[in-house]
C-alpha cells in the first residue's frame, strides 16, 4: 500500500475551512433544526424532495438480474424508535407510496436476499439467505478520539474534519488503484462520519471473508505509543493521526444494514448527501442542508409561485422540486455516479454478447 | 521375435496407461475412483489412511511444520504406509492409486459432522502442503495445469515494470533471486490470506504472487473444494450407508483405534498385586493413576471407573484370580460384605475377562474411546484427565504430581488446542525425564509398556510395545489374515456396541 506525501491536504486548507464553516455556523443558527418538527418535515421531504427516480435507478442496477430490487431489504425506523426490518418493495412507485405512508425517521439498506424480505416468514427454514450487497465502509469520528483534542464523541469541527478528509483520500485511492473498484459512492453520514458504498457488480458478490480481508488490508496497527524516538518519529505520528480507522463489523457482514443515502439524521436534521470526490477537500459538513432548511427553501419557492401551482403540488407530487433547492448539487453528484454505473453495465453487456456472438 | 516384440509393446502401453492415470505424486482428488475393489482392500485402505492422517496430526503438533525433523518424519510415515509422496520415483502407480482411493473412502466417513470435516480437511491440507513443497520446480506448472488451476506466470516485461513494487510488498521474496522467480497474476480475491496481511502487491484488482506464495492459495482452493465435496458427500451418504457391508465400518472409522489392542496375555501373571501402588505413580498414565488413587481412597469405584481401570489392569498382565483378589480386598475395606461382592461384582469381573455370558474377551479401552465416550460426572473418576478435568483442577493435579511449571503450562496449552494425547505424551516426557517420548500415544497400556521399557531397559516387553511395522511382503493368504486381525481389533475395541458384528466379517476358514 502506498501513501502519498504530495498534496497539501489538511495543512493549508484549514484556513479555507475556517472561513467556510463560520459561514456555515451562521446559516446553522438561522436555520436551526428542531427534532420535534420531524414528522411534519419528513412528510414534506418524502413528498417533494426525496429523489426516488435516481434512488430506484441505483438499486435496480439496470434490471439485469431478475428481482434484484424486489429482494432488497430495507429497514425503517419510525417515530418513538419503532424499528421494522425486512421491508421490500415491488418497484419505484411501491417504494414511494410506502415511504410517504410510513414517514420513516431513518432508512437503512440491507442485502439482496434469496426471496422477498417481506415474505421471509413464509420461506422454509434455512432457505432465506442474504446473497449480495455492496461493500460498505463506515468511518466514524469517535474512532479518532485518541488523536483529536478539539472535540470529543459526537462533536466535530473543521479541525478534526480534516482527519476525515485524509481518511477518504487514503481509502479511496486504495479501493481504486489497488483493488480496481470503479463505482465508489461516498456519503456524509449526517453527523460525524462518512460512508462508502462500493457498487461494482463483482464486489456485490464478494464473500464475508474477502470483505474482512479488505478491511484488514486497509487498517493499520491500533495502539501506537508516543514514546518512540529516531528518524521515523514524524512519519509515525503522521500515520497514527491519519490512518483510517474502520469498523470491521460494518464491512464484513453481507446482511449488515447501513444508513441509506438521502436519509435524514434524526438528531442533526442533516441529509446524508453524496460527496463529490473531485471536490472532497472542499467538502464542509456544516454546509450540508438540513431537512428544516430545505423545507424552508421550499416554502420560499411556493410563496413566489402562484397559489394554483401550490394546490396542484398537493394533488400530484412534483418530483423535481429538489432541483430548486440546495439538495440539487448533491443529486447531481449521485446522477454522475449512476451514469458511470450505466456505462459500465453497457460495456459488460456488449462484451458478453460479443462472446456469445449475439447480434 | 515378432511376438515378443509385440508383447513388450503391449506391456509398455499398459504401463503408460497406468502412469497416465496418475501423472503426479500428489493430486487434488477431483475425480473419484471408478474401479472395483474387494471389501478387504476397502477396509485396509481406509485404516491405513486414518493412520497416516493421525500421524500427520501428531507430527504437526509435535514439530514445527516445514522443519527438517518434521519433513523427515512425515516422509517416513508416508513411506511406511505405502502412499505416494515424491515425484521422481519408479513404480509409483500403486502408491498413487492407494492414495487416491483411500482419500475418497475417508470422505464417506468424515463428512458426517462439522468436527470430523474440520479435522479431515486440516490433515489433508497439511499432507498436500508437504507434498507440494517437495515438488521439483519444473513439475509445478504441469501439475497446476492438470489440476485446472489457471495460474499463469506473467511475462518478463510485466515483471520488470513492477519489480520495485512486487519486491517491496512480498516478504516471501526475501533472499530469493528475482530473475529466477516466477510471478503469477491472479484476481485479488483468490489471494485472500496474502492481501489481508499485506504480503502481496495489488494493482487494479490483481495480486502479483511469487511462486512461494502460490502454495497458500492452492491450499485455500483445495480447502474450499474439499469442503464443498464433503457437504455433497454427506447428502448422498444415506444411499451409501444402506449398504450393510459398509455401514458399520464407516460409522466407526472416525472413532476407531487402529493400533494394537493390548488384549494378548503375553505378560499375564508377571505383575504382583503389591507392585501396583508403586507402578501407579511410576508407569501408569494419569487417567489410571487417578482411578487407582480414587479406589484406594474410597475403597470403591463406580461402573465406568471399574471398566476402564479393570480392563487396563488386565492389559498390563493381571490374571483373573489376581483381579478378583485385588478388587475384593479393596471393596471389603470399604465395609462391603464379602458375600455381596461375590454375588454382585465378581461376576462382572469374570465377564470382562471373557469367562461368563457370551465370553467376549473385552479389550482395554484406547485413548480415543476414553476421550470420546462416556464422559464422567460427579463422583466418577474415569475418563481422560486432559479432556475431562477442569483446567484449574488439572493444573493442581499436575502440581501434585510434581511436574515443573513450564511443563504444566506446555501441557495446558496442548489441552487448550484439544491435543489431549500429545499432552499425555508430554506428561510422560516430564515424569520420565526424556526429551522425546519416542512414540505416538494411542492407548493407556501403550503408555505403561513404554514406561516399563524405559525404566527396565526394555528386556522382555519389546515385541508388544512396538507398533506394527511395515507389513511384511506377503502372499494374499497372509494379507487376508492381517486384514482379519485388523478388523478384529477394530471390532473388539468397540465392545458391546458392535454386538453381532462379527457375523459381517466371517474370515476364518
Amino acid at each position: 500500500m502506498r501513501l502519498r506525501n504530495d498534496g497539501p491536504w489538511g495543512l493549508c486548507s484549514s484556513r479555507q475551512f475556517l472561513w467556510r464553516s463560520s459561514l456555515g455556523q451562521v446559516l446553522y443558527f438561522m436555520e436551526s433544526f428542531d427534532p420535534a418538527e420531524l414528522p411534519e418535515l419528513l412528510k414534506l421531504y418524502y413528498r417533494r424532495l426525496f429523489p426516488y427516480a435516481q434512488y430506484y435507478r441505483w438499486l435496480n442496477y439496470g434490471g439485469v438480474i431478475k428481482n434484484y430490487f424486489q429482494h432488497r431489504e430495507f429497514s425503517f425506523t419510525l417515530k418513538d424508535d419503532i424499528y421494522i426490518r425486512y421491508q421490500s418493495f415491488n418497484n419505484q412507485s411501491d417504494l414511494e407510496k410506502e415511504m410517504q405512508k410510513m414517514n420513516p425517521y431513518k432508512i437503512d439498506i440491507g442485502a439482496v436476499y434469496s426471496h422477498r424480505p417481506n415474505q421471509h416468514n413464509t420461506v422454509k427454514l434455512g432457505a432465506f439467505q442474504a446473497q449480495e450487497k455492496e461493500l460498505v465502509f463506515d468511518i466514524d469520528m469517535t474512532d479518532y478520539d485518541d488523536v483529536r483534542r478539539c472535540c470529543s464523541s459526537a462533536d466535530i469541527c473543521s479541525k478534526c474534519w480534516t482527519l476525515m478528509t485524509m481518511a477518504m483520500h487514503i481509502i479511496d485511492r486504495a479501493l481504486k488503484e489497488d483493488f480496481g473498484f470503479k463505482h465508489r459512492l461516498w456519503v456524509y453520514s449526517g453527523r460525524r462520519g462518512v460512508h462508502c458504498w462500493v457498487c461494482d457488480e463483482s464486489v456485490r458478490k464478494l464473500s464475508s471473508a474477502v470483505r474482512s480481508g479488505i478491511v484488514e488490508y486497509l487498517s493499520l496497527v491500533k495502539n501506537m505509543k508516543n514514546d518512540k524516538c529516531g528518524p521515523w518519529l514524524e512519519w509515525e505520528i503522521m500515520l497514527q493521526y491519519c490512518f483510517p480507522r474502520l469498523d470491521i463489523n460494518v464491512s464484513k457482514g453481507i446482511n449488515h444494514l447501513l444508513k441509506s443515502p438521502f436519509s435524514v439524521h434524526p438528531k442533526t436534521g442533516r441529509i446524508s448527501v453524496p460527496i463529490d470526490l473531485l471536490k472532497v477537500d472542499q467538502f464542509d459538513p456544516f454546509t450540508v442542508p438540513t431537512i428544516s432548511s430545505l423545507c424552508r427553501e421550499l416554502d420560499v419557492i411556493s410563496i413566489n409561485e402562484k397559489e394554483r401551482e401550490e394546490n396542484e403540488a398537493d394533488a400530484k407530487p412534483r418530483t423535481r422540486d429538489y432541483k430548486k433547492t440546495s439538495l440539487a448539487p448533491y443529486v447531481k453528484v449521485f446522477e454522475h455516479f449512476l451514469e458511470n454505473l450505466d456505462k459500465s453495465r453497457k460495456g459488460e453487456l456488449l462484451k458478453k454478447s460479443d462472446l456469445q456472438k449475439e447480434f | 521375435m515378432e511376438f515378443s516384440g509385440r508383447l513388450r509393446k503391449k506391456l509398455r502401453l499398459a504401463c503408460d496407461q497406468k502412469n497416465a492415470c496418475y501423472p503426479h505424486s500428489l493430486q487434488f482428488y477431483l475425480q473419484p475412483p471408478s474401479e472395483n475393489i474387494s471389501l478387504i482392500e476397502f477396509e485396509n485402505l481406509a485404516i491405513d489412511r486414518v493412520k497416516l492422517l493421525k500421524a500427520v496430526e501428531n507430527l504437526g503438533v509435535s514439530y514445527v511444520k516445514g522443519t527438517e525433523q518434521y519433513q523427515n518424519k512425515l516422509e517416513a510415515e508416508i513411506r511406511k504406509l505405502k502412499f505416494s509422496y515424491r515425484e521422481n520415483l519408479e513404480d509409483e502407480y500403486e502408491p498413487r492409486r492407494r492414495d487416491h482411493i483411500s482419500h475418497f473412502i475417508l470422505r464417506l466417513a468424515y463428512c458426517q459432522s462439522e468436527d470430523l470435516r474440520r479435522w479431515f480437511i486440516q490433515q489433508e491440507m497439511d499432507l498436500l502442503r508437504f507434498r507440494f513443497n517437495i515438488l521439483p520446480k519444473d513439475k509445478i506448472q504441469n501439475f497446476l495445469k492438470d489440476s485446472h488451476l489457471h495460474f499463469e506466470a506473467i511475462s518478463d516485461e510485466e515483471k520488470t515494470l513492477r519489480e520495485q513494487e512486487i519486491i517491496a510488498s512480498s516478504p516471501s521474496l526475501n533472499g530469493v533471486k528475482w530473475e529466477s522467480e516466477s510471478v503469477y497474476k491472479i484476481p485479488f480475491a483468490d489471494a485472500l490470506d496474502l492481501f489481508r496481511g499485506r504480503r502481496v502487491y495489488l494493482e487494479d484488482g490483481f495480486a502479483y504472487v511469487p511462486l512461494k506464495d502460490i502454495v497458500a492459495i492452492i491450499l485455500n482452493e483445495f480447502r474450499a473444494n474439499l469442503s464443498k465435496a464433503l457437504a455433497l458427500t454427506a447428502r448422498s451418504l444415506p444411499t451409501v450407508q444402506s449398504d450393510e457391508r459398509l455401514q458399520p465400518l464407516l460409522n466407526h472409522l472416525s472413532h476407531s483405534y487402529t493400533g494394537q489392542d493390548y488384549s494378548t496375555q503375553r505378560n499375564a501373571g508377571k505383575i504382583s498385586l503389591d507392585q501396583i501402588d508403586s507402578l501407579s505413580t511410576k508407569s501408569f498414565p494419569p487417567c489410571m493413576r487417578q482411578l487407582h488413587k480414587a479406589l484406594r481412597d474410597n475403597h470403591h469405584l463406580r461402573h465406568g471407573g471399574r471398566m476402564q481401570y479393570g480392563l487396563f489392569l488386565k492389559g498390563i498382565g493381571l490374571t483373573l484370580e489376581q483381579a478378583l483378589q485385588f478388587w475384593k480386598q479393596e471393596f471389603i475395606k470399604g465395609k462391603m460384605d464379602p458375600d455381596k461382592f461375590d454375588k454382585g461384582y465378581s461376576y462382572n469381573i469374570r465377564h470382562s475377562f471373557g469367562k461368563e455370558g457370551k465370553r467376549t474377551d473385552y479389550t482395554p479401552f484406547s485413548c480415543m474411546k476414553i476421550i470420546l465416550t462416556n464422559p464422567p460426572s460427579q463422583g466418577d473418576y474415569h475418563g481422560c484427565p486432559f479432556r475431562h478435568s477442569d483446567p484449574e483442577l488439572l493444573k493442581q493435579k499436575l502440581q501434585a504430581f510434581k511436574i515443573s511449571p513450564t511443563g504444566i503450562s506446555q501441557i495446558l496449552d496442548l489441552v487448550k488446542g484439544t491435543h489431549y494425547q500429545v499432552a499425555c505424551q508430554k506428561y510422560f516426557e516430564m515424569t520420565h525425564n526424556v526429551d522425546d517420548c519416542g512414540f505416538s500415544l494411542n492407548h493407556p497400556n501403550q503408555f505403561f509398556l513404554e514406561s516399563q521399557r524405559l525404566l527396565t531397559g526394555g528386556k522382555d516387553i519389546k515385541k508388544e510395545s512396538s507398533q506394527p511395522e511395515t507389513p511384511q511382503p506377503k502372499p494374499s493368504v497372509q494379507k487376508t489374515r492381517d486384514a482379519a486381525s485388523a478388523l478384529a481389533s477394530l471390532n473388539s475395541s468397540l465392545e458391546t456396541e458392535l454386538e453381532g458384528l462379527e457375523d459381517y466379517f466371517t474370515l476364518e476358514d
